[in-house]
């Protein structure tokens, strides 16, 4: 089963590609709103650009941000969970408080009032997205370094003489980076979604760095007069990245599940 | 008994987190670079020399620090006054009461019909797992967890709105009407769909693993040893240990509703909290955007403490846990 790594695969290039070939795009309002046929195979948008290619940079906006967004989100909630995990105590307990009241907030309404605040920032877009999903991973990461700190073969690690720092380097880290990873791929489509979202609802990214959500921003008042393919063009790109980031992480999960009912 | 006790703890936790959440959206908001002081001139705010912001500042007291404010408004709150919302030039009570019912009538029935679509889809597909209605259910569902709410709205305003005129694109009434039962109805019919739609894929996911799951249990084995089978089978052995348990975990999806009524509202123009609420968080209306956000995460708390209540009050096998 490796066809979603193959699909990811031809959204990256086609995100990087289809940008370079086309080289640099002029505005030509004489052409606007052209359905799709020949000389523009997705049509064009309402200031005559070619929408395949207008998709494609989105599509390689989008990319980005949530690539940085489930990095820092992990990053935070791993650092996070371990800390909270290995000082233990008040630590523990105010770690824990600070998780359920961050998944008291509806995220949407977190990245909203963060992305609204500090209006067209790209940073304040991966803030309002990492700040709202570290919780998940620090929560994971904590569970399974507790749910691993007694097993038996740390407990024969330790009975052997190895030092805490071995522990940790040698048993716990490796325990952990699996669920890490996997709550970083898990994140992407989520980011995908966040982002997009923010930038629909006019929030998020400004139109001379379009994202895929600011193309369907667009498409709103494009869609009245009945141009479809400013809909069905950026759309389909969007749900085919949220569908293969699912998949693959469907598949990350499946290599990475933790033994069940192994002690040792 | 036990549910009663763990929502009177949730209510407990809930009092002092909601206070620290207003607190930290008050401290964000004071670290915006935008002046809120735009909020209240408007386009005249570029036309104004500083000496005249500055008296406009001392007037509205928009420069106090974070602290200052926040306390402000906990002690307004206690008085039962909201303050006053710059962006929609009303008392924040008032905007509230007016647009809560539209809130409450669109995400309420969206609610309630994709439970009841995803319930008995999810049954007849975990009943018959593996068969051909199962794979279609279960791969439309997948396919729609990844189609955002504001595409299902574009879509549907393109194609009923647009193409076939049937219905209208947007707003609660026709330009100029009264608000008349039958003419809310009928705009609402499309937000009403769209919302459904983005929320039938988790649940319809949910029930058919619990149902699947409940079926390969020895008690469901045992029943179709017996001879049970059918209806009878779903009714009395499987969908109490199944269906009841996803019902109950309704309460824990109301961040998932808040953020599709928010993109739904917009799309369609439904005059609703959610509408409201990117706005005054553009314009930095900060009565406004603290009673939402407050409002939101109440709801959230609750909807996540009744969630559990319920559980623990239909499934003896759910123990409490705090």
């Amino acid at each position: 089963m490796r066809w979603p790594w193959i699909v990811l695969a031809v959204i990256g290039l086609a995100a990087v590609g289809i940008p370079l070939v086309a080289g640099e795009q002029v505005a030509d309002f004489s052409v606007a709103l052209r359905p799709p046929g020949v000389g523009h195979l997705a049509g064009t948008d309402h200031s005559g650009y070619d929408l395949l290619v207008r998709t494609a940079e989105g599509l390689r906006v989008s990319l980005l941000i949530a690539v940085v967004c489930a990095v820092v989100a992990t990053v935070l909630g791993l650092a996070i969970g371990v800390a909270a995990a290995l000082l233990g105590g008040w630590v523990d307990a105010v770690v824990m408080r600070l998780v359920d009241g961050f998944n008291a907030l509806p995220h949407l309404v977190v990245g909203i009032v963060i992305a609204a605040m500090w209006r067209g920032e790209p940073l304040a877009i991966i803030a309002s997205i990492a700040l709202t999903h570290w919780p998940a991973v620090a929560r994971v990461v904590r569970a399974e370094l507790l749910a691993v700190a007694d097993a038996g073969w740390i407990q024969t690690a330790r009975l052997a003489g190895a030092s805490r720092w071995f522990i940790a380097r040698g048993h716990l880290l490796p325990a952990v980076t699996g669920q890490a990873l996997v709550a970083m791929v898990m994140l992407l489509p989520h980011a995908v979604w966040h982002e997009s979202t923010l930038s629909f609802l006019g929030v998020g990214l400004s139109p001379d760095r379009a994202s895929l959500g600011t193309l369907l921003s667009e498409a709103r008042g494009d869609v009245l007069s009945g141009a479809w393919w400013t809909l069905v063009v950026p759309a389909a790109a969007l749900i085919v990245t949220a569908l293969a980031f699912a998949a693959v992480g469907t598949l990350v999960r499946e290599r990475h599940r933790p033994p069940v009912g192994q002690v040792w | 008994m036990d549910a009663v006790r763990l929502l009177g703890i949730r209510a407990a936790v809930a009092i002092p987190l909601t206070v620290a959440i207003s607190a930290a959206m008050f401290w964000v908001a004071s670290l915006s670079p935008f002046d809120p002081l735009a909020a209240y001139l408007g386009s005249n705010y570029q036309f104004a020399t500083e000496s005249q912001r500055a008296a406009m500042r001392a007037a509205y007291e928009t420069d106090m620090p974070w602290w200052r404010a926040w306390w402000q408004w906990m002690g307004g709150l206690a008085h039962g006054d909201l303050g006053w919302s710059s962006t929609q030039s009303q008392p924040v009570a008032t905007v509230l009461t007016e647009r809560m019912p539209f809130t409450l009538l669109l995400s309420g029935a969206a609610l309630l019909t994709a439970a009841a679509v995803a319930v008995v889809a999810g049954c007849i597909a975990g009943m018959r797992s593996g068969g051909v209605i199962d794979r279609v259910c279960t791969g439309v569902a997948v396919v729609f967890a990844a189609v955002p709410p504001f595409v299902v709205s574009l879509a549907l305003v393109l194609v009923v709105a647009v193409g076939l005129r049937w219905l209208p694109a947007s707003g609660a009434v026709a330009p100029g009407a009264d608000y008349t039962v039958a003419g809310v109805l009928r705009h609402a019919i499309l937000p009403w769909v769209a919302l459904t739609v983005s929320q039938i894929p988790w649940l319809l996911l949910t029930t058919r693993t619990a149902v699947v799951a409940s079926t390969q249990s020895d008690a469901v084995r045992g029943a179709r040893a017996r001879g049970v089978h059918g209806w009878a089978l779903l009714r009395g052995h499987v969908a109490p240990v199944s269906v009841l348990p996803t019902l109950a975990l309704l309460g824990t999806r109301l961040p998932e509703l808040i953020a599709g009524a928010a993109i739904v509202e917009t799309v369609f123009g439904w005059p609703g909290m959610a509408a409201v609420l990117v706005e005054s968080a553009a314009a930095l209306d900060f009565p406004l955007l603290a009673a939402l956000t407050v409002g939101a995460a109440l709801a959230v708390l609750a909807g996540s403490a009744l969630s559990d209540a319920a559980a623990v009050a239909i499934d003896p096998r759910v123990r409490i846990a705090a």
